[in-house]
């Protein structure tokens, strides 16, 4: 009887190991942002899509055994507190013990946040901030930063690039149409570190470009009135806004704008009218509004980009912004990453991640190196890689407007996304110039 | 001469608006020697409550002022009544507590509404051009309304006994007292009237701003550097601080483009100045006097 008894408490305990092991049998991504904020929301929506889709086929399999996913849910509250923002990624580090680490948006504070992940060699892929230093680090000091990845949006200076080509397509639509010999240009930029190196970037640009620069303003990136700054870029007789928001002023710059019929086409980035709720945000005013965007329903950046567009308006009720490419960064590059190597180990799936080109659902990824051929894990960006698109509101829908027919080069062939529709320009300014 | 126009017409708005919310900020302190940090939360939460009424209960936006002033108005009293009047001869304590309050206020509206920027509609919808320069009838609106109260508030400290009673609680609250006042009956009722004044700012500006749960913090800089500068308690004071700081605000976004996300550094620095020379603000009583 007392052999039995031992037999059972025997098999008991090996029984709660085995149990205990196979809950270990998950790998844990943390999903770090603002989560009280739209860009958070799109970081765990994203990532509980891509998640969902892993574990319904099983799991990774990672050599000889499936792995399912866990999502561990991070508030970094870094629009208010970048201390809240580390605090938190610590957590997520020490005491959730998680595998792999996905998001951040505002870029002071993931700067901070990758150098915790960093330092704990837990691979970080950034889905929010653009600026270049976040990859920089990686070619200055490899050993350290090798285990940041860029996963959403191309960094900075591919961002102006693209928004210059944008401003550029504008600019030609307003000479053909309302016969403007010589297209003025007012750049309005919010004051925010990632928006300075754009504005002499813009200055040396725009005049190259055969437009003249007619002012900058700086209002605050969370100006509630830009009346004011409407007035003096109207006195100066500019035809196009060249935009620089991601924050609420975004919003306002918009509405008054529209309310007042300034006449001239906003271009640019303005990150709040890449989501669904501008519409509503600016009570309609924010028709014609041209901006950078990634998502927009019923245009396809590639096969893989009408999928997860439908399915995430079909669960979540809105488009994808960027940084619910969380989906693309746990399907299409840690998922296959992980199964390639055949284990966890960061050190294996660096080295495995930073050679692979694949398409994600915005894309081709493909990972940069720097002019000395050191590794950046920077992403890639121009025809065959990653472009973005332009979205323009056009009576409560935001369509996609670019690329139409655009050539990078001129020996480049054309190329145009499938479900775009040709750029409007405001009826108030086709009044004041078409004459 | 547009320029000129336009730093008028832009003082003049901003210059309202910073007006009615520090008047009723300078007329509870004026009276109760409060700091109430989270007048202008009271001011945010008036904005929800009116993005509430007409979007979740599809109300006209006028019902949903009237509704978000009421309201508002009450959770004053209630908050006064709770949180502030136990503690109100600590002034110290006051300060935290409001400011307590303030942030309690801000997250509740991060839970209920998140972070996401909302909007309501206008009022009035449109603009009108004078002098070759656009405005829009809800900063007309703004415009007027603050004036109308302005007006209101003086005939009620002027010519009611309720406003006789204030302004003498407000000059010596023991004297007041032994005359027969209910001191802390006037600076219950001042409360209510001060905290409506910030709903009520609050529901004709929220249609010419963005609805976000942090919308209380530049208008409490500006709100305090308006009470500073005119002198604390003074309501002429703060109605004239009001106005040089919705100027010097005004020219900086004019004459200095490049510069117009400084323009709440400038206006402060012009307060800075003007303490510089008169160290109780314009309209203040002296610091050796009130001792």
């Amino acid at each position: 009887m007392e052999k039995l008894c031992k037999g059972i408490l025997l098999v008991a305990i090996v029984f709660l190991f085995a149990a205990s092991s196979a809950i270990g049998q998950e790998i844990k991504i943390g999903v770090i942002g603002p989560m009280q904020f739209v860009q958070g929301q799109g970081h765990w929506n994203g990532a509980i899509m891509g998640a969902e889709e892993i574990n319904a086929k099983g799991g990774i399999q990672v050599a000889n055994k499936k792995m399912k996913i866990q999502l561990i849910k991070a508030d970094s509250n870094e629009f208010i507190n970048i201390t809240d923002a580390t605090n938190a990624m610590e957590r997520l580090i020490t005491r959730d013990k998680a595998d792999f680490i996905l998001g951040g948006f505002r870029t002071e504070a993931v700067l901070a946040m990758q150098d915790i992940a960093m330092e704990h060699k837990k691979i970080f892929i950034g889905v929010g901030a653009a600026h270049d230093e976040l990859c920089n680090r990686v070619a200055k000091n490899y050993n350290t930063y090798k285990y940041w990845f860029r996963g959403s949006p191309f960094n900075s200076t591919f961002l102006v690039r693209t928004s210059f080509i944008h401003l550029g397509t504008v600019g030609a639509i307003l000479r053909q149409f309302l016969n403007i010999p010589k297209v003025k240009v007012a750049i309005v930029a919010e004051k925010a570190m990632w928006a300075d190196p754009m504005i002499p970037a813009a200055e040396a640009v725009i005049p190259k470009m055969g437009m003249e620069v007619v002012g900058v303003w700086r209002p605050s990136d969370k100006a509630t009135d830009v009346a004011a700054e409407l007035s003096a870029i109207q006195r100066t007789g500019a035809h196009v806004i060249f935009t620089i928001f991601s924050a609420s002023v975004g919003i306002t710059f918009a509405r008054q704008a529209g309310e007042l019929k300034i006449p001239a086409m906003q271009v640019g980035i303005n990150v709040e009218a890449q989501k669904d709720g501008f519409w509503q945000a600016t009570q309609g005013m924010g028709n014609y509004v041209f901006t950078m965007n990634t998502y927009a329903r019923g245009v396809e950046s590639n096969e893989n980009t009408k999928a997860f567009v439908d399915t995430y308006v079909k669960r979540f009720g809105e488009t994808p912004t960027y940084t619910a490419d969380t989906y693309s960064a746990i399907v299409y590059t840690l998922a296959p990453t992980i199964e390639m190597a055949g284990t966890l180990d960061p050190d294996k799936l660096v080295s495995i991640l930073e050679e692979r080109v694949y398409k994600s659902a915005s894309g081709t990824v493909k990972y940069m190196k720097d002019a000395q051929g050191r590794h950046t894990h920077d992403l890639t960006w121009g025809p065959g890689y990653l472009t973005a698109i332009g979205v323009q509101w056009q009576d409560g829908e935001l369509k996609g407007v670019w690329p139409n027919k655009w050539k990078a080069t001129p020996e480049a062939p054309e190329i145009t996304y499938k479900g775009v529709v040709p750029v409007k320009i405001p009826p108030w300014m086709i009044e004041k110039y078409k004459k | 001469m547009d320029l000129i126009v336009n730093i008028i017409v832009s003082g003049l708005i901003s210059g309202s608006i910073f007006a009615l919310l520090a008047i009723g900020f300078s007329l509870i302190f004026g009276v109760a020697r409060i700091v109430n940090i989270a007048h202008t939360a009271f001011y945010m939460v008036a904005a929800y409550c009116i993005y509430f009424a007409t979007h979740k209960m599809s109300l006209h936006p006028v019902w949903g002022m009237v509704g978000a002033v009421v309201l508002v108005t009450l959770l004053g009293l209630i908050s006064y009544k709770i949180f502030i009047n136990p503690i109100r001869e600590h002034e110290g304590a006051v300060l935290i507590a409001t400011i307590a309050l303030a942030m309690a206020f801000q997250e509740i509206m991060v839970l209920k509404f998140t972070g996401t920027y909302l909007s309501v509609p206008s009022l009035v919808k449109g603009y009108f051009v004078i002098l070759g320069v656009k405005v829009f009838y809800q900063q007309l609106l703004t415009f007027c309304v603050a004036l109308l109260i302005m007006a209101g508030l003086w005939i009620l400290l002027m010519r009611t006994k309720l406003g006789l009673a204030i302004r003498s609680t407000a000059q010596d609250r023991e004297v007041a007292n032994l005359m027969g006042i209910n001191e802390a009956q006037v600076a219950m009722m001042t409360m209510g009237i001060s905290v409506g004044l910030a709903a009520l700012t609050g529901a004709i500006v929220v249609p010419l701003t963005t609805l976000e749960p942090h919308m209380w913090l530049h208008p409490l800089i500006m709100m305090m550097a308006v009470v500073v500068l005119g002198g604390l308690g003074s309501l002429k004071g703060s109605f004239l601080g009001a106005y040089i700081l919705g100027f010097a605000e005004a020219l900086v976004v004019f004459l200095a483009p490049m510069g117009a996300f400084l323009k709440g550094s400038v206006a402060l620095s012009v307060m800075i100045l003007v303490l510089l020379i008169r160290p109780e603000g314009l309209f203040g009583v002296s610091f050796e006097e009130e001792r």
